[in-house]
Order: C-alpha cells, then structure tokens, then sequence
C-alpha cells in the first residue's frame, strides 16, 4: 500500500466556495426514529421496484417490502418496524412521482407477527463470489454517490471484460458535503472489509482510493486503515478540483484511462467505481446481514442552526432532518437535495430521504442567486470551464432556438451535467438545464424510435 | 376560493446551485478600468480635445442605448456597462481634433446600427467600436485621418500632422527601390518619425486611445490577471504583425507594432468577446489573422492603417473559425 | 457587333435545350396531387402526420392516407377531396383543442418559485415543476410554442386556447407534458377543466376549483343514464360522445370546474 498524487490533471474543472466547515467537525450522530418514514420505491437508477406490501400491513425492519423489478433495478426493505399508513404516489428528490410506502413506526406491531428471518451475517473469506453478488443484490444496494446505480450489476462485469482497477471515490468535491469524509474518518475499517469482499468479487483487481487533498485527516485514516493490506492498494490525492467525484474524471486522475463517449461504461476501459458509502454498505450487508436501511447524510448550508452529519433511516422526512439539527437559523430560500453544484432543488420539507440522498443544503437568500434570460456574450469561461470538453455555450444556443440536432452534433449526450458550465457564465444563463433539455429531448426521440421499430416488427411477426 | 398557502415557498431552478459570481457588468467594468491608463495618456497628450470626445461618445452610446431598447420595448441593458465601454472605445480610436458632432454620429451608428439592429449584446456580428470607425473613416474621411500633434497647444504654427505611420508606409515603397534598407531609427529616410521611446510612452500623433503603448500593455496585464481575457488573441496578433514585417522589411518591426492601432486593436478590440472565437485555438487563429490582414493592408492597401479594417474582417470570419475549432469532446473521437 | 450576336447565341442554344429538356426529361406527375392540394387549406400545420398538404396531397392520391385525416379542413374539405378522388366522403367533425385546467395563478397555489429556462417539460422536470397540482398546466407555453395558428395564448399562468383560430391539427396534445391538452368537439360547449383525479381533499389542497369527483354534474344532468359524463377516479370527464348541453350545470358545479364558453377563449 502506498500513497501516490494524481499524476493526470484533467482540463477544465471549477473552484466553487466549498463551505465544507460548516459540518466537517460534526461526527456522525444517530438519527431518534421518525414517527412516520415515506419509502420510495423508486431510489435507485432504473425500473422502481413493485410494492409488496398494502395499507394495514404491519412490517419488521429489514423485510422486503419492494421487489425487484428487471434488470436494471433494486429491491426496497422497510427501514423500520410499523404499521403501513398507505400506498401512495409521493414526489422524490428529483421530482418525479413514485409509490411510497407510508410507514407508522410508532405503530405497535401485534404479538402474533411472525418473526423475519432475517439476512444471516457471511464470511466473506469462505463465501464463493456468487454468494456474496447475490447478498449484494439481496441487501438492495445501490450507487450511493448520488446516481443510485445497481452495485450487484456493477460488480457483474459483461462477459468478455474483466476489473483491472477497482476505483473508491472519496473525492466527495460537492460543496457543503461531507458524509462520506465523516464515513472515511469514522469507519475506515467497514471500508477496508468492503474493499476486500469487492475485490474477492470482482477476481482480484487493483484498488485505488481516490481522495481529494482538501481532506487529510480521511487521507491518513484510510492509510492507517489499508496498512497492512496486500495486493496493489493505492491511495491516490487528487487536486481540489470540481468536478473530480464524476466517474470518468476520477478514472483518469487514478489510472490515466479515457472512457470513451456514450454507451461507453468505466468497465469498457476495465474499470468499476464505487463510492465509499456504497463499499462500508457492501462490508455490512455480508458481515452482519445488514441491509441497506440507513446512510450518513450531510444537513447543512447556512440557514440550519446545526449543520450535522445525521445516520438516518431512508424514507426520513427533510422535516425531521431540519429538526434534528436545531430547525432554520434563517428563513431558506432554497432547500437542495444533495450538494449545490448537482443536487436537486426540492420544493417542501415533506420531502424524504433515499439511499442516494448524500445531503440536505438550506440556504438563505444570500447564497442563492437568479438565473437570467440574458444573451450568451460568447466570453468562452463555460467552453473553458467543461471538463468534458464541449462548446457549452453553443449548445446552450442550438437549445434555445429549438435546435435539438444541432445540439446533439455538438455532442450534448456526453455532458456529464456537472453544472461547471452554468457556475462560470457571467450572464447566468441556465446552460446546464439547456443541456439536460436537449438530452431529454433526445432520450425521448430515441425511445419512441425504438418503440415504433419494436411495433413495426410485431406488426411483421404477425 | 384558492387553499390556503401556507408552505414555505423556495426557489426552484436545475442545478448548478453555486455561482462564480462572475457578471457581464463586472466584467465590461475591468474592461473599462484597464483602458482608464490609455485614456489618461490620450488626455495628457492631447488635451481638452481628448477630453470632450470621450465624454461625448460614452454619453451618446449611453443615451442611444437606451433609447433603442425604450423604441424596442426590451429591457434596459444601461446596466450591464457594454454602452459605456463602446463608447469610450470608439472615443480611443478617434483623433482628438474630431468635430464632436461626428463623434455623436458615429457614437449612435456603433449602438443603434452595429449593435441594437442585431438585437443587442451579444447578437452583433461586428465590434460596434470598429464598425463606427470604419463607418467614419469612410465618411469623414479627412476630419478621420488628421491628427493632432501630441502638445499642439505648445507649438503654434502646426498643430496637425501625418501619423508616423503614414510616413513609414513609404518606406515599403522605398525599400523596393533603395538597396540599403534604412533600420536605424536616425537615419535620414525615416525623418519624421519620432523615437522609439516616444512610441512606448505615446507622444506620438495618433488617435486618443492608440498612442501610449506602454499604458495599453498596462491595461492589457490588469485583463490577463483578472482572466477577462487570455493570452492568445494579443499575442498572436502582435506576433504576426512582428513576424511580418521581420520578413516585409519596410519599417522597423518593433515600431509596427507600437504605432497605429496594433496595441489597442490586439488588446481591446479583437478581444471582444462577442466578436471573436471561444476556443483557445479558434483565438490564436483569429489573432493571426487580424495580424496578417493588418499588415497586408498597411503593405498593399490605400489607407496608411489597416487594424480596424483587419478586425472588421475577422470578425466576419469568426463563425467560421468557430465552426472548424469545434473542441473535441473528452473520451470523443 | 459581334456581343449582340454572342449573346442572341447562346439565348438560342439555351432556349433550344430547355425545350428538349422539358420534352424528354419532364416529370408525368398524376394532375390530381394539384387539384387535391388546392382543396386542401394550405396551412401546412402537420396535423393530418404528414409533411405539409403537398404531402397529404400525394398521400391520398396514392390511396396511403386515409381521407378526412385534415383537422384543419374539417367536412368540407373532406368532401372536396372525394369529389377529387372519386370516393365517397367520411364525414368528420371538426375538433379543437381544449386545455383541461383552470387552476390560474389566483386560484391553483404554486409550491416554489421557478427560475429556469421557460419551457413546460423542462420546468416540469425541475422538482416536478412549480405548481402544487401534479397535473395542471403549468403556464409555461409549451402548447403555444407549437401552435401553428397562434391560436393559444398564456394568460393568467394558463394555457387558454381560441377555438375560432383552432384548427385542430394536435400539436399541442403532443407538446404538453402534461397530457392535458385533448382534441374535443367544436360543437360542444360544456367543459370540465380539471384533470386531476385525486380524492377531493387532495384536490382542495392544492387548488380552489378542481373537481372532486363530487358527481352533481352527472346528477344535474340526468343522471347516470344520460351518460353525459364518465368519472375517472374523482375526476369528472364530459362524455363528448354524447356532450351535455344544458348550461345550468355549470353554475351548479360546486367546484367551480366547469365552462360553458362557445368559444373557450376566456376561459371560466
């Protein structure tokens, strides 16, 4: 084990006010059970998982209450004991509608329920690799980084490609966050376990653990950590740079590989990341039998009275998360799920948390500003600022007049929408949200294509 | 009967949630403070003349600025400092002796026609500064192109007099025919062209904002260290024109550079964002282009100067420098 | 001299080549694409799915389109065009759009303050936009982007559309992301313009006059046999089948949901 600085600098990036002060020294404290938990069954990337419970239903924390549902999904179980209030469709973090299991943990659970069996702890030294991937699976784990990704379908490499480099991303470069440095600092050890039983997974890559130079404490804790570990295990100290957290630019400040543009994977240039939450949450699943059931958000931003670092159960309100830390110090002008340069705005405290949630910002009217309808002055600072290289302000215009083609032949489904583009346009054009347009806009053309064609080829089997 | 509204209302917007707080007005306004040094020197060297025109120009562009947006029932732009600076640019590339009622002229053609017609900052193809003075220079052809002598109220007799540039244009005609080249600055060939020193410190006849090149290299550090601009457009100008007339002969290649417009037109006006391309290799191109044209027109062409013209079209040629830098996209083929 | 005959010249052996070219090279085209574009309005909307009424016009000659498919045309045109073609004609009834909210700035609350690029799909993408209501139209002029008759305008925070400008061709079905924009009768004149369909409560909370399913439009109007209205959930929807026709229903919808407006240009 060694500790290296990167050695490949990426081009473009931003320095925004990274305020992370403000719960850097909080440890990380347990959340006092919420009176009600609204579970998702939507808090990972893909299909939402089907609901197996109905109102009425008494659940034990721990049971499957959301089923898997396809390939590209992950199972939900009830993050504590109670009595299911209802069924409904409730809005996520980022907006979009999904069922949601309205959970009454102060319910008292009849005498008479069964007990669950419950996930029985493994060794992962003497489990085989399928055992462990299906615990992974079972555990209902996703990316907790922010994208919510199916970490079992991660760790599945396709035939015919192998994980040379096993990549931790503890680079944490959201402003305000900092659950996972808390996480890296205070359980180092579950990530060291982690990492072990992803490497006995994934047939003994090369592990890398990439950690931003602005947290040396997390630095020197995981050193301490993976000491005596054997095999090639790096530590490697990025620059403080915007947006370092994002896959493709960790792989090549660790590796020194270029993912290649969409479909492309990481696993393409033999790679798999996976955030340090999601690893000390792989250590437990198979060791303990713990589900994921609860994670370390960030509660910050200068509107909360106590910025903290809060273990919660998924499905906590925002509501009880504000509480916690002492309510709002100053009336909020925005409420952001997760961090300032790629959260969500969310528009009400009734809002609850998901697997994915890495942070709570409220923030006053000092920190927020407008954007503006503004005309493009062509200054170039977002062309500059891009660290995937592309003519944002261009596109930002090909949008604009509705020119989504153009847009797409600019290259707009390679932006990573990490915000750096709209952070440094001086007339604070929306640029970001030009870009996701024409994505969507895009992704919804491509699917009706393909809807049509499976229709026109149904028509032809008949 | 609406429900009653009791939730707090926050702000919804996509992410980013953080801003550099960088603005336009910001930036005009660094703009404007780092031709504060030029414009002292214009005013040092050529007087109350210097003085009236700026201020004629800057308050016209103002004035016609928002009288454009008033008749266009858009919001006012007053605000973003993009009239005030194309103002006192075009007042810095007029000569000082111009009668102020042209600099109204052009001031309102350079806002009205070569901005507000496009629809405003940031849809002009052109730099208004440069398209009124071109505008002018056609025009007013005489009034355009007689100077003041720096100090004329010191010397009496003659208080205009033919840029330094105009003389060294003969020189591209005597170099053909003479075999010696004369490159030192006494000899008799080059009479009435002032020293070197002079040049740097702009006590030179020339237009108000041209003629100090060492306050204009000032103004052009204080945009690199803010990161206004870059690197690439003023030093790819400068050094085409360098290298031009290293190859050329004619004049001393040092003083093509320090005389005319060169040093503004590098700096300040090819620089314009609007005007000029995003990329870093779009900008080294487009540099060198200004520099070549430039140079070819003060060789080849009838007027003595050739900047304004060499910006003009550029800029003209910018979107297609645009389209060809395309950046590649990381990971992109 | 010699310029005027050069150029008589080559006038000649230009003119000489056009009229072979026109002989040998023309293109038979069948007359009736002509006399079908003409009857048809000309208006290019797009509605009727292919490009521009040349296209249609091509379409139906060529027997791939389905007569009366022009929204914009209506029965006459229908009729026009089987003359044409020599079929018979399918009478159709001439359709506008209709937006399916009335929860205006006043009455429907928003839970944020939108700041973001003014587009309905993109706002709705933003924490799923700006209005308390999942399901009302969010103002943001998606719908009017499209139109091609200019006939929709924003007023108010919502979409209202002129039905005497309608022409019916459905862009603005396709463009709102909120689906609540539908093709209705032109001749109906009852309305319900909610489409929400949560329990009443759940409607209240979020907006003063949505329909909560409360079913007296059904009752005042006959009944369940009269069948002038089908409920989905605990939203009412006019059966435009058979649209109901007596206006006193309106004012006695005590959610305020409903319009009798002949030209729904107005709104409630």
């Amino acid at each position: 084990m060694r500790t290296v600085k990167s050695p490949f600098k990426f081009k473009g990036g931003v320095h925004p006010d990274y305020n992370k002060e403000l719960a850097r020294e909080r440890a990380i404290e347990r959340l006092p059970m919420p009176a009600e938990l609204v579970i998702s069954m939507s808090q990972h990337l893909g299909t939402p998982a089907k609901c197996l419970v109905k109102a009425g239903d008494f659940v034990r924390r721990g049971q499957l209450i959301g089923e898997k549902n396809g390939f590209i999904s992950v199972c939900v179980r009830a993050s504590a004991d109670g009595k299911v209030k209802a069924v409904e469709k409730r809005p996520g973090p980022a907006g979009g509608m999904a069922d949601a299991v309205i959970l009454d943990t102060a319910a008292e659970l009849p005498s008479d329920l069964p007990a669950l069996e419950p996930l029985s702890p493994l060794d992962w030294k003497t489990a085989t690799k399928e055992e462990l991937l299906k615990r992974v699976e079972e555990a209902g784990i996703c990316g907790m980084g922010g994208a919510g990704f199916p970490t079992n379908v991660k760790l599945s490499p396709p035939p015919g490609k192998r994980c040379e480099y096993l990549i931790l991303n503890g680079a944490e470069c959201e402003p305000y966050l900092t659950a996972d440095f808390r996480l890296m600092l205070e359980k180092a050890d579950r990530i060291r376990i982690g990492v072990e039983i992803m490497r006995k997974i994934l047939g003994g890559p090369a592990v890398r653990i990439a950690i931003e130079a602005n947290k040396p404490e997390a630095i020197a804790a995981m050193e301490k950590a993976f000491a005596d570990i054997e095999g090639n295990v790096e530590i490697v100290v990025l620059p403080v740079l915007y947006p370092q957290g994002s896959e493709k630019h960790q792989i090549y400040a660790t590796v020194g590989r270029v993912v290649p543009e969409p479909p492309a994977l990481p696993i393409d240039v033999g790679c798999v990341v996976e955030n340090v939450g999601t690893v000390a949450a792989i250590a437990d699943a198979v060791e303990k039998g713990e589900p994921l059931l609860e994670r370390v958000t960030t509660v910050s931003g200068d509107a909360v009275a106590e910025p903290k670092n809060i273990l919660a159960p998924t499905g906590t309100k925002y509501a009880d998360l504000i509480a916690f830390c002492g309510g709002e110090k100053e009336r909020p002008a925005k409420a952001i799920s997760g961090g300032t340069m790629m959260g969500f705005a969310v528009p009400s405290p009734e809002i609850a948390t998901t697997k994915t949630t890495s942070g709570l910002l409220l923030l006053t009217k000092k920190r927020v500003f407008q954007y503006s309808s503004q005309a493009c002055i062509n200054c170039g600072r977002c062309v500059r600022a891009c660290p995937m290289n592309l003519n944002a302000a261009e596109i930002a215009k090909a949008v604009e007049s509705d020119d989504i083609k153009g847009a797409e032949d600019l290259h707009v489904m390679t932006c990573i929408e990490c915000g750096a583009c709209s952070f440094s346009c001086p007339a604070y054009r929306p640029i970001t949200q030009f870009c996701r347009r024409a994505k969507n806009s895009i992704r919804a053309r491509i699917a009706a294509e393909k809807a049509k064609a499976a229709a026109a080829a149904a028509k032809e089997a008949k | 009967m609406k429900p009653k509204d009791t939730a707090q209302h926050y702000i919804l917007s996509s992410s980013p949630h953080a801003h550099a707080k960088s603005s336009v007005s910001r930036i005009m306004l660094d703009v404007i403070i780092a031709l504060l040094p030029t414009t002292a020197a214009g005013i040092f060297f050529f007087g109350m003349p210097a003085v009236w025109t700026v201020l004629v120009c800057v308050a016209t562009c103002v004035l016609t600025e928002l009288l454009c947006r008033l008749a266009m029932k858009r919001e006012n732009t007053v605000g973003d400092l993009s009239a005030v600076l194309t103002g006192l640019l075009l007042a810095l590339n007029l000569p000082a002796g111009i009668p102020l009622w042209m600099a109204i002229v052009g001031s309102v053609f350079a806002i009205a026609v070569a901005k507000q017609v496009f629809g405003g900052l940031g849809m002009n193809p052109f730099n208004p500064a440069l398209a009124a003075r071109a505008f002018m220079l056609i025009s007013f052809t005489g009034p355009m192109t007689t100077w003041l002598k720096p100090f004329w109220w010191k010397t009496p007799d003659a208080v205009t007099t033919a840029t330094p540039l105009a003389t060294m244009k003969t020189w591209f005609i005597t170099e053909a025919t003479a075999s010696a080249s004369p490159h030192g600055l006494c000899n008799t060939a080059c009479s009435g062209v002032p020293g070197l020193w002079d040049m740097a410190l702009g006590n030179i006849p020339g237009c108000i904002g041209e003629v100090s090149a060492i306050a204009l290299a000032l103004g052009a550090a204080y945009l690199l260290w803010r990161k206004v601009i870059t690197w690439h457009i003023p030093v790819s100008f400068i050094a085409t024109v360098f290298v031009y007339s290293l190859i050329a002969g004619g004049a001393p290649a040092i003083m093509q550079v320090l005389t005319g417009g060169v040093m503004i037109g590098a700096c300040f006006m090819a620089t314009d964002y609007v005007t000029s391309p995003t990329t870093a290799k779009g900008k080294l191109i487009f540099g060198f282009g200004c520099g070549l044209l430039c140079m070819l027109i003060r060789q080849f062409g009838s007027y003595p100067e050739g900047c304004s013209f060499a910006i003009l079209i550029m800029n003209a040629v910018c979107p297609l420098i645009n389209r060809w830098t395309q950046p590649k996209p990381f990971g992109g083929k | 001299m010699i310029a005027i005959v050069c150029i008589a010249g080559i006038g000649l052996v230009v003119a000489a080549a056009l009229a072979i070219a026109d002989r040998y090279l023309s293109v038979q085209e069948d007359p009736r694409i002509g006399m079908v574009t003409a009857a048809l309005p000309g208006a290019n909307c797009g509605g009727c799915g292919f490009p521009g009424c040349d296209g249609y016009a091509r379409a139906l000659v060529a027997g791939t389109a389905p007569n009366g498919a022009c929204a914009a045309g209506g029965d006459a045109v229908a009729a026009e065009v089987a003359k044409i073609l020599g079929v018979a004609a399918t009478a159709t009834e001439k359709r506008v759009a209709l937006v399916k909210c009335c929860g205006t700035r006043s009455e429907a609350i928003r839970v944020g303050d939108y700041n973001g690029i003014c587009d309905c799909a993109v706002a709705a993408a933003t924490a799923g936009g700006d209005k308390g209501c999942k399901y009302g139209c969010l103002g943001y002029g998606a719908c009017a982007n499209v139109c091609p008759k200019g006939a929709i305008s924003i007023r108010d925070g919502l979409a209202k559309v002129d039905k005497r400008l309608c022409i019916g061709c459905g862009k603005c079905v396709t463009a709102c992301p909120k689906k609540i924009i539908e093709l209705v009768p032109a001749s109906a004149t009852i309305h319900v313009l909610c489409a929400n369909p949560d329990k009443g409560p759940n409607v209240r909370k979020v907006c003063g006059v949505g329909c909560m399913g409360c079913h007296l439009c059904e009752k005042n109007s006959g009944g369940k046999e009269a069948n002038h209205f089908t409920f989905q959930g605990f939203l009412a929807k006019t059966n435009y089948q058979n649209p109901p026709t007596d206006a006193a229903i309106v004012a006695k919808c005590p959610a305020k949901c409903m319009i009798e407006d002949p030209h729904f240009e107005t709104g409630r």
